[in-house]
């Protein structure tokens, strides 16, 4: 154990320079980060994930977040285990009629100021599986979205272009 | 020793055009007669579902682990019932329940009634069945009792506290120590097999591809086998040697990357930080090869979508070389981290018997005895050609799990080197359309990270007309529950883990 911890003492860190925020995601979010919101959050914000109905993908693209090589939390951001704690969620999957519940159970559970990103084709617009029995749709149709991820799934990066914006929105105002 | 399962169905019945196991319709007498021999060891069911879209009937799938033979046998059920399984065999019980949920065909004498997928939220009751409007009131699901003094319930889920998929748990504790664990799953039903029926091949290809993200390689594959099967297609042999290269891949990032998880929930995160890089630095091979990161769509029916990469082979040649160097100083570690083995051995242990009567697949079943990989038998190309083994252990335990995970890094690792070196020139598919009507059926098996994956299509006209996935979580969902039986509650997670059962393959 000594020698793995030595050389991460003197090794270069395989930690990759930020993106520049994506355009898009900036504009969609000009919106709907309120002054007020960026001074009570700084930049630091807590994020809770809820799989509404997504294959799994998506989880293991957010979960590659926390890698070395992408290191979410030197933005200030971090997955929380309780919506309680949270200032974002991030939703994946179709809703579907199974999670609905849940998922407005954990959007109420949310204190506010709060914002929502979708994550993936399927929170877009349920995808592949829209007009099944079992499915209700994009996360959308369940609760208000700010800012929407593509990409089936999205890759680290353009997940972490997504946040960086939603960051740079919330903390403008200080 | 088990007899071939061909030998405890009684010959006759057999249906044309069902590739490559036979399929036979049978009586209720002689299904009676064949549960009864599952129930006593000599076969191991391997898939029970319903169907529809002939005339309504069940179908279970039966194989001889030592040698891979298998069979469907088929019982028409027009009056919508059928002999339960789950009477005498336990391990098919949730697939009745499904089954009855989904269809709407009853399991006469089954040990449990309660609806399974279907949680009261749908507009519709047996939506691949009959359909009729959902009852407006929502009945209340009854967890299986317990009794005894100063007893408490947990419930834990839908969304849990971590990045991970819903689903419900039920915990029952005395104190500190687990006496009961139930399952409630469905949550991410979004009604699969539902959106198949009379899709398009490419269209259905795309959603199997989707049954469990992060086993979308091997989904791709088996549905990919299932339609070859059906529609006696020849996969050029470049086409397979890449489709291994691609399960491979797939199986090294997600055991490493789970290896490291299943540390971390025992508080070890260098493991899990040092783990997470390997799997990154796999899943990165796999875009600049094949232009995606978890090879999504890149297996498609009669072959592959895209070729290798022109660099492909240095890159994964750089990527074996370099995994092939800090992987074992992590086993190392793992191995000579005395708190770290404090907390996995002898935590969750699944007894061989039950692994072998649930027909345990993946690193649970071969962390408890049970010897079986499809890739072995019935074995499918290019595997006949690669040299390989099964790791096996017997104890069964968090640490069997995770030991069994790590010598099928390095057999993973051998299996891609011999296939870069292998690998053969060549068209990557072939076309689907031509032979024998465009009709048939057939079942498929591929190989996940997580155990055997099992596709069966009915094709009419290059269209399917029903198919069907079976996810290896079925038959390791219910040995968790066993697994936690008289551990302490703090210890789930790390039990959970150490069998990381797919939520969104089991639901669909």
């Amino acid at each position: 154990m000594r020698r793995t911890l030595f050389e991460s003492l003197t090794h270069r860190p395989l930690t990759e320079t930020p993106p520049s925020p994506g355009d898009a995601a900036l504009a969609e979010l000009v919106a709907s980060v309120e002054r007020a919101a960026r001074r009570r959050l700084g930049r630091s914000l807590a994020i809770r994930e809820v799989d509404a109905g997504s294959c799994n993908g998506c989880e293991l693209e957010i979960h590659a977040l926390n890698n070395a090589f992408y290191d979410l939390e030197r933005f200030g951001l971090r997955f929380v285990a309780s919506p309680r704690h949270a200032d974002v969620l991030l939703v994946t999957g179709p809703v579907t009629k199974n999670m609905r519940e849940a998922l407005e159970r954990t959007y109420r559970a949310t204190p506010d100021p709060k914002w929502v990103v979708a994550v993936g084709r399927c929170a877009a617009d349920g995808g592949l599986f829209a007009g099944s029995y079992g499915v209700t749709g994009a996360v959308g149709a369940v609760v208000p979205v700010d800012l929407h991820i593509d990409g089936c799934p999205p890759t680290p990066l353009q997940l972490l272009q997504g946040l960086l914006a939603l960051l740079e929105q919330a903390s403008a105002g200080k | 020793m088990m007899a071939a399962p061909l030998d405890i169905i009684p010959q006759g019945g057999r249906v044309d055009g069902h590739r490559p196991w036979p399929r036979f319709t049978v009586a209720a007498e002689v299904w009676r007669q064949i549960v009864s021999q599952i129930a006593a060891g000599r076969a191991t069911l391997f898939g029970l579902w319903g169907d529809m879209s002939v005339v309504p009937m069940v179908h279970m799938a039966i194989i001889e682990d030592l040698t891979g033979d298998g069979a469907v046998v088929s019982l028409e059920c027009p009056a919508g019932n059928f002999p339960s399984v789950g009477a005498v065999h336990p391990p098919a019980i949730r697939l009745e329940r499904a089954i009855y949920s989904l269809f709407g065909f009853e399991p006469v004498g089954a040990p449990d009634v309660r609806p399974w997928l279907d949680l009261g939220f749908w507009d519709v009751r047996h939506p691949l069945g009959a359909r009729s409007p959902a009852p407006a009131e929502r009945t209340v699901y009854t967890f299986l009792p317990t009794e005894g003094e100063a007893l408490h319930q947990i419930p834990v889920g839908p969304v849990h506290a971590g990045i991970i998929e819903p689903g419900h748990f039920r915990f029952t504790a005395g104190g500190e120590t687990v006496v009961r664990l139930e399952e409630r799953l469905g949550y991410v039903h979004k009604g699969i097999e539902s959106l198949m029926s009379g899709a398009t091949i490419e269209a259905a290809a795309k959603l199997a591809a989707r049954g469990s993200g992060d086993s979308t390689v091997a989904y791709g594959l088996a549905f990919a086998h299932a339609v070859e099967a059906a529609l006696n297609v020849e996969v050029p042999p470049r086409a397979h040697y890449l489709r291994a290269l691609m399960a491979e891949l797939e199986r090294l990032a997600n055991h490493c990357g789970d290896i490291g998880a299943i540390c971390n929930d025992a508080s070890f995160s260098l493991m899990h930080a040092h783990c997470a890089i390997l799997r990154e630095q796999v899943l990165r091979t796999a875009d600049a090869c094949f232009g995606h990161r978890l090879m999504m769509d890149r297996i498609v029916p009669g072959g592959v979508a895209c070729d290798l990469a022109p660099d492909g082979i240095t890159l994964l040649r750089d990527t074996l070389q370099h995994i092939g160097q800090r992987f074992p100083r992590l086993v190392e570690l793992y191995d000579n981290t005395a708190s770290l083995q404090d907390r996995t051995a002898e935590t969750g242990i699944v007894g061989t018997e039950l692994a072998r009567q649930f027909g345990a697949a993946g690193y649970v079943g071969r962390a408890s005895g049970r010897n079986f990989d499809v890739r072995k038998a019935p074995g499918y190309a290019p595997y006949d050609q690669l040299d390989f083994a099964v790791p096996v252990l017997t104890a069964g335990d968090v640490n069997a799990r995770v030991w069994i995970r790590i010598r099928e890094v390095e057999q993973s690792l051998r299996l891609i080197e011999q296939i870069l070196t292998r690998v053969p020139e060549g068209p990557i598919a072939a076309s689907l359309d031509g032979a024998d009507d465009n009709s048939g059926e057939g079942l498929g098996l591929a190989e996940s990270f997580r155990g055997d994956v099992l596709a069966w299509v009915r094709i009419k006209g290059l269209r399917v007309a029903r198919c069907h996935l079976r996810d290896p979580s079925w038959f390791q969902w219910p040995l968790l529950e066993a697994a936690i039986e008289g551990n302490i509650v703090a210890d789930f997670p790390l039990c959970n883990k150490s069998f990381n059962c797919s939520y969104a393959g089991h639901d669909l």
